[in-house]
């Protein structure tokens, strides 16, 4: 079958968006808004997905799959979302979680409709550059009797153990093997969570789904702790295709990150935003006379209010309603909408929460969790948040509606919403 | 008459101050710190100031002959081979403290305060006997040792060194005057004036104290230097406010010299001491701090209970607190939080200091 005809043939995006149980790492945050919906670079996390299916021709709906209780928050970006791309956006909610392979199999049907010949599978909390049609093109190049490309990328030997692993064929890409974090090295490809997966997929699901329904009729007792329709594609599927010329793998070269804990939105930010100069421009701050001074890649909500005498950035994105008074320094932040920084502050390394208020001469200030910049293959370390019987330096997070008075410090702290403190604190989580 | 300054050695407490300049001449409000205590002993009728030094500085010999010639006395400079202690340099010096029977002064080179050379002399005529301390009191007499007097004569009985039950709270302000009798009891070695010749003194009914009023600070190192500077400033405001700097974005006690600059939006103070020269930029925000000649303090930095070296510069938006001292020509960048920090001079600091240490 040739590239052209296979172009013609409509695809679907099926994107896992978890629910509020999972993303704990993210938390205070994740309290306020659904972790996917957490602004990155100023748009909604999953906006970066939307926006790389809308560049996929033939692309006819996206289908959000997850266990969140429907909520404002995600009826609005639904709705925008729908108004502002062409094809349809729909979220399909698990009654549990059941999975990365359990959610799709479940919903299998609603995939399926109207016969699209593929669809891509994402993980809400990564960043990337989504190489979708590369993806696609690759997809054809192998023919047509596997189920599934998975988007891997190289990590170095120490870090890839926390990833799944991929050995391929280095002439065909077939995958040869995979295994889920690993305890010893098996390989630096690692998966990115990002599919394209063929129909066909449902069948081997099924296969497991099936088997996984008998073996739990056997157990003793019956019906046991683990929710029967639970399926890891990673575990259960991958691992049991490889070598069977089922799964291909198609490296990418270009960026990409978990977003797992606050402090890789911020660097995830920072990718995102450095993308912005050839994707949207637009969306980039620029030097104008009568504006603040910006230094690199800066995103301000059209609504924000800043001072002339501010300096913004590199990697700073102001959220709406936000107010920077006069001398206001932001450097690798995150201002969430309705924040007010007061004159002098200065705001390093951290997450301003939405509606919080940070006084005059205030220094606010995290540790960046950045990889290691001089291996290209270092990833950020979704750090755990204690190590040593201390809390880990990491960026400074302010919850929902905090405030802090003139003139202190709070650096390496995580503030619970809801807070004014009247003290400076340092290495500290703020109940 | 005529006064004994036991200036000492390296001042190695005020380092990193003390490494480019001699302690003696570090300015305490805006004038050297000897220069408080020289004006206050001219006033008081001195006019032979004896400099008790362990080592020698060009930059102190010829800034004492610059004040030689501004004050019209004599300034001069008795040198220790070997450290002599507190008393040993008044044997080193007996030649010019005995040419007359005039009594003379003694005191501390770290001490600050309201002196009193006026009211010592006259109490010391007053009882006659060869010495007379001052005292002065402190809330935790325990960490010191104290003076135990007659609440009326002031003769002292004894001292008790960090007394463990209340005895008095009254401890050694570090200023005296003697008789010249009193130097036959010191031979040329060294000596502790307060262990060795005191008790024996108090014993023979020979020693008197006088009560220092109002405040009083040791201020040989960088904390109680920028408490001693609360005191003195409070001091001025009583005796001479219009010294101080008023007006919008100034609180408090500030003193300012007038060849400062100081930008728009600034909030300056309380406690604060501004330099000859000096610059802060636009929007800082700065208190309980002392900044020394020519240092530039650049625009919307905070800055709470620092020295700032001569001729230092400090970044833009950078937080300096917690008896942080940078020595001179020392170069913080911009956005830096720097917590007590000492910092050597001619450094230049890329990386904020989050716990207090030594940068060399």
């Amino acid at each position: 079958m040739s590239d052209s005809v296979f172009n013609l043939k409509m695809l679907k995006a099926v994107i896992l968006i978890g629910g509020p149980q999972k993303g704990t790492r993210f938390r205070p945050l994740s309290f306020e808004v659904p972790k996917p919906l957490f602004p990155v670079a100023g748009v909604p996390m999953l906006q970066h997905h939307i926006e790389a299916c809308a560049k996929v021709p033939n692309m006819k709906e996206i289908i959000l799959i997850g266990f969140y209780q429907p909520n404002e928050e995600l009826n609005r970006f639904i709705a925008s979302a729908q108004q502002e791309f062409k094809f349809s956006v729909r979220y399909l909610q698990e009654f549990a979680a059941l999975g990365t392979g359990g959610g799709i199999y479940h919903f299998r049907d609603q995939i399926l409709s109207g016969g699209p010949s593929a669809f891509f599978l994402m993980n809400a909390d990564v960043c990337s550059e989504f190489p979708l049609q590369d993806m696609l093109h690759f997809h054809h190049q192998r023919g047509n009797s596997h189920c599934g490309i998975i988007l891997g990328t190289t990590a170095n030997r120490k870090q890839s153990l926390n990833y799944g692993c991929i050995v391929e064929n280095q002439e065909t890409n077939e995958v040869l093997h995979f295994v889920e974090k690993p305890s010893t090295f098996v390989s630096e490809i690692i998966n990115c969570g990002i599919y394209l997966f063929t129909p066909e997929i449902f069948a081997h699901i099924g296969t497991v789904f099936k088997r996984n329904q008998e073996d739990r009729l056997l157990e003793e007792p019956p019906c046991g702790r683990q929710l029967r329709e639970l399926i890891r594609l990673e575990q259960d599927i991958f691992t049991m295709l490889a070598a069977r010329k089922q799964l291909y793998v198609y490296k990418t070269q270009h960026f990409w990150s978990q977003i797992k804990s606050a402090g890789s939105a911020i660097y995830a930010s920072r990718l995102y935003l450095k993308r912005y100069n050839e994707t949207h421009p637009e969306r980039l701050a620029r030097n104008q006379e009568g504006g603040p001074k910006i230094i690199g890649n800066v995103y301000i909500h059209q609504t924000a209010t800043i001072d002339s005498t501010a300096v913004l950035g590199p990697n700073v994105s102001i959220g709406k309603g936000v107010i920077i008074g006069a001398g206001v320094r932001v450097r690798e932040s995150i201002v969430l909408h309705g924040a007010s920084l007061q004159d002098h502050c200065c705001v390093l390394n951290s997450i301003v929460g939405w509606d919080s208020t940070i006084g005059k001469w205030a220094r606010v200030e995290g540790t960046p969790s950045d990889p290691n910049p001089n291996d290209p293959y270092a990833k950020i370390d979704s750090e755990t948040l204690f190590r040593d019987g201390g809390l880990t330096p990491s960026i400074t997070i302010l919850g929902c509606n905090v405030n802090i008075p003139s003139e202190v410090i709070i650096r390496n702290s995580i503030v619970l919403p809801h807070k004014d403190l009247n003290r400076s604190f340092k290495n500290q989580i703020i109940l | 008459m005529k006064a004994l300054i036991l200036v000492g050695g390296y001042g190695t407490r005020l380092r990193p101050l003390t490494l480019s300049v001699p302690k003696p001449l570090v300015e305490f409000c805006n004038k050297p710190i000897l220069l408080h205590q020289v004006e206050a002993l001219v006033k008081a009728g001195v006019r032979h100031v004896i400099l008790a030094v362990s080592y020698m500085s060009d930059l102190l010999e010829r800034e004492m002959r610059a004040q030689e010639q501004r004050l019209g006395i004599k300034i001069s400079l008795s040198h220790e081979k070997e450290p002599l202690g507190t008393a040993g340099p008044l044997a080193l010096a007996r030649e010019l403290l005995t040419d007359s029977d005039e009594p003379f002064f003694v005191l501390n080179s770290d001490v600050i305060c309201d002196f009193p050379f006026e009211d010592m002399l006259k109490f010391h005529k007053n009882h006659g006997k060869e010495g007379t301390i001052v005292v002065t009191k402190v809330e935790e007499p325990s960490k010191y040792g104290v003076v135990v007097y007659e609440g009326e004569t002031g003769r002292i009985h004894r001292f008790v060194e960090k007394p463990q039950v209340f005895v008095s709270n009254k401890i050694n302000a570090g200023m005296y005057i003697f008789s010249p009798s009193m130097l036959r009891r010191i031979q040329l070695r060294p000596t502790s004036i307060e262990k060795e010749i005191f008790p024996v003194m108090a014993e023979e009914g020979q020693l008197y104290a006088m009560e220092l009023q109002g405040f009083w600070m040791d201020i040989g190192q960088p904390k109680d230097f920028l408490t001693g500077m609360c005191m003195y400033l409070q001091s001025v405001r009583q005796n001479a406010p219009e010294r101080l700097r008023t007006g919008p974005g100034f609180l408090g006690n500030v003193l300012v010299d007038p060849t400062a600059v100081i930008g728009e939006n600034c909030t300056i103070g309380p406690n604060v001491t501004i330099g000859a020269g000096v610059v802060l930029e636009d929007g800082v925000r700065i208190k309980r701090c002392t900044v020394l000649r020519g240092a530039h303090i650049r625009s919307h930095s905070w800055l709470e209970s620092c020295i700032v070296g001569w001729s230092s510069s400090v970044g833009q938006w950078v937080r300096m607190e917690n008896v942080t001292v940078l020595g001179e020509d020392v170069i913080v960048s911009d956005e830096l939080y720097i917590n007590g920090a000492n910092v050597l001079p001619h450094k230049s600091i890329t990386d904020s200091v989050p716990e207090p240490r030594i940068i060399m």
